[in-house]
């Protein structure tokens, strides 16, 4: 409980572009105006093909619906502030880094290897330590999905150093 | 007569019959699971339907989403977490009556209770759907743009969380239905010169990055939590005095459930609270909600499951899905080739009627499952979070991949996947962007056909009377969290 109103008072001494609420309202703002701007470079029909609307008004309207709201929702938190949220662990970070090596191997190595990587790296990050359910999880699960995949619905995974070597042999 | 006798059909098929089967197996171990539900579970499977036939997909789907729906209730009594979110106020006195030895008495009457919900809105379904689709053919294009307004702005008002966020989370999800090729003019939106983005972005990878790997995500912030599972020796099918003290709030909460399922929102989840707390307005004994009043768990039970039903009826009858797990099924549809709405109805009654005859033979199958394998599903929650998320990573990957072979498919997936896991950390709900990404196209198109009909003239909308009644609806639906709040405030 203490530690609730601690934390309740930090964010309240917190400059106001610290606070969650002005972090988030101002990315989405930020990228919806990006978007936004995007939009002016859209291809302009002629009158004699344009149906009812341009292609490019309804995502304008879009976003300036959710620039609009989002305003109003930060409008909203200064009176009533958002729940505070616990600190992120360390495993969520490290889970991301799977992510991030997952599309980097992906992209140059192996879909496979990416994978088999992926899930010991997350697995032993969670806290597993014995080999058995290592080497379940990153070998021979994503071997059994790859033959389920490669021979009921009949999937040609795209080429690396691993999937080479199988549809070789 | 001759439709009860199409409803019988998925009986008389040994294959249909195998996949009702499996579906609700599969179903209920993903209900089970918390984090998982058939909303994930479905869009994970979605590929491997593509080897069916188009009402083999579908059976499977809605048996997944009936038995799914009733599953989260078995975590919920037994180690207090809601297995789907629709399970959330079965906890409320599902656990403590578990916690007082009572855990078989608190799930026979979460699977009756839910069997009968479920039961009651598949009779809702086959009576209302047809004529729903009835009525929709007196709609054109201004009607069904005025109808897909009034299902986003219903999703913003009684979907949970806060109206404006779901608003903007709607509006989102239609903005990323405008990705790709204009339907209409052919002229390149937000592609920035990858090819592969001309299409659009799929639904599968939107759906799986926002459910899975965002729980992924999730789970990984929680990995110190720890279950305390209460002992279940059987489940116990209620007393009388159980049955004398619960049959109302039963019907009641079938009816509120079903109601709710219609509306397009977040189904049951909704409709469990609703169902919940008006059995406690109702009760003789109020004081015993939360701390494990029999008619709790029944009240929040009949509701979810009733809710299936409903949310079918505007997913068959209008191609608008009613819930995240119908936009899942709607989409299951499409890639089959079948065009939900009106000419469905006429066109296709066996296909039809054979899914609302799944969907009843689904809600007992889950009953007899329930009923005498409770414990072991319980049994599968004891599998760690360390090896079950890679696993599951592995098969929503390939998933992914599969329906267009495209790598960039799996990217995206991995992208809404981080999105929706901050998106739901500051109070956004994932939810309404997945109705907005399905009814994006209907309601720019239908929008832009309308203008074309009306010669550009935007006020000609309120010539129609349907349309109008809709957008008056719309402005309903959107004052009605503004009147509750100062109601409450008062």
């Amino acid at each position: 409980m203490n530690n609730v109103r601690k934390q309740k008072r930090a964010n309240k001494s917190l400059p106001f572009f610290f606070k969650d609420e002005f972090k988030v309202s101002f990315i989405i703002i930020f990228i919806s105006t990006i978007l936004l701007i995007t939009t002016f470079s859209f291809d302009i029909v002629p009158p004699i093909l344009n149906r009812g609307i341009q292609p490019a008004t309804f995502p304008k309207a879009l976003l300036v619906l959710i620039i609009s709201l989002t305003f109003v929702v930060y409008f909203l938190s200064t009176k009533k502030p958002w729940k505070v949220e616990k600190k992120l662990p360390k495993t969520f970070y490290l889970t991301l880094t799977g992510f991030l090596l997952f599309v980097l191997i992906s992209k140059t190595l192996d879909f496979f290897l990416a994978i088999s990587i992926l899930s010991i790296f997350v697995s032993y990050c969670w806290g597993e330590r014995r080999i058995f359910y290592l080497l379940l999880v990153s070998i021979i699960f994503p071997i059994i999905v790859f033959i389920f995949f490669e021979t009921i619905l009949g999937l040609r995974f795209p080429p690396g150093i691993i999937t080479n070597i199988y549809y070789q042999v | 007569m001759e439709n009860l006798l199409l409803m019988m059909a998925p009986l008389f098929s040994s294959k249909l019959l195998l996949v009702l089967f499996f579906g609700t197996l599969f179903g209920l171990i993903l209900g089970v699971l918390p984090g998982l539900g058939p909303t994930t579970g479905g869009a994970l499977i979605l590929p491997f339907t593509m080897t069916l036939d188009p009402l083999s997909a579908i059976v499977l789907l809605t048996s997944i989403y009936c038995a799914g729906t009733y599953g989260g209730a078995i975590t919920a009594i037994l180690i207090n977490t809601p297995g789907t979110p629709a399970a959330a106020a079965t906890c409320l006195d599902g656990y403590p009556l578990a916690q007082k030895g009572e855990a078989g008495r608190a799930l026979g009457m979460a699977t009756v209770s839910s069997t009968v919900g479920g039961i009651f809105s598949v009779i809702i379904l086959v009576f209302f759907a047809p004529l729903l689709a009835k009525l929709a053919y007196e709609f054109g294009q201004p009607e069904y743009f005025a109808l897909a307004i009034f299902g986003l702005t219903m999703l913003a008002s009684i979907g949970e969380g806060s109206p404006i966020k779901n608003l903007i989370a709607g509006a989102f999800g239609i903005l990323i239905s405008t990705i790709g090729k204009d339907f209409m003019t052919s002229i390149d939106r937000f592609t920035y010169g990858i090819n592969e983005l001309s299409e659009g972005i799929g639904f599968i990878p939107v759906v799986v990055g926002l459910f899975a790997i965002s729980e992924m995500l999730t789970q990984s912030t929680l990995l110190d939590q720890v279950f305390k599972r209460v002992a279940l020796k059987a489940v116990k099918l209620p007393s009388i005095n159980d049955y004398k003290q619960t049959w109302k709030t039963i019907l009641r909460s079938s009816g509120i459930g079903s109601f709710i399922g219609v509306l397009p929102a977040e189904g049951g989840t909704v409709a469990s609270l609703i169902g919940y707390s008006e059995a406690k307005r109702f009760s003789k004994k109020p004081e015993e909600f939360g701390k494990g009043s029999i008619e709790g768990i029944a009240g929040a039970e009949a509701a979810n499951n009733a809710a299936t039903g409903g949310a079918m009826v505007p997913t068959l009858a209008l191609g608008i899905p009613g819930s995240a797990t119908t936009a899942v099924i709607l989409t299951g549809l499409i890639i089959h080739g079948v065009r939900p709405g009106p000419d469905l109805f006429r066109e296709q009654p066996e296909f039809l009627y054979g899914i609302f005859g799944a969907m009843l033979i689904a809600n007992v199958l889950f009953f007899i499952f329930g009923f005498f394998g409770a414990k072991i599903f319980a049994r599968i929650t004891l599998v760690p979070n360390k090896i079950l998320w890679p696993m599951i990573f592995a098969v929503s990957v390939c998933g992914t991949y599969s329906l267009s072979q495209s790598i960039l498919d799996v990217w995206i997936m991995i992208f809404f996947g981080v999105l929706g896991f901050f998106m739901r950390r500051y109070g956004f709900s994932v939810v309404p962007v997945i109705i907005g990404l399905i009814l994006g196209e209907l309601v720019e198109g239908t929008l832009r056909q309308s203008l074309v009909i009306f010669d550009g003239n935007w006020l000609m909308f309120l010539t129609r009377p349907i349309a109008l009644t809709f957008f008056i609806l719309s402005f309903i639906a959107l004052a009605f969290p503004l009147l509750r709040s100062k109601k409450n405030k008062k």
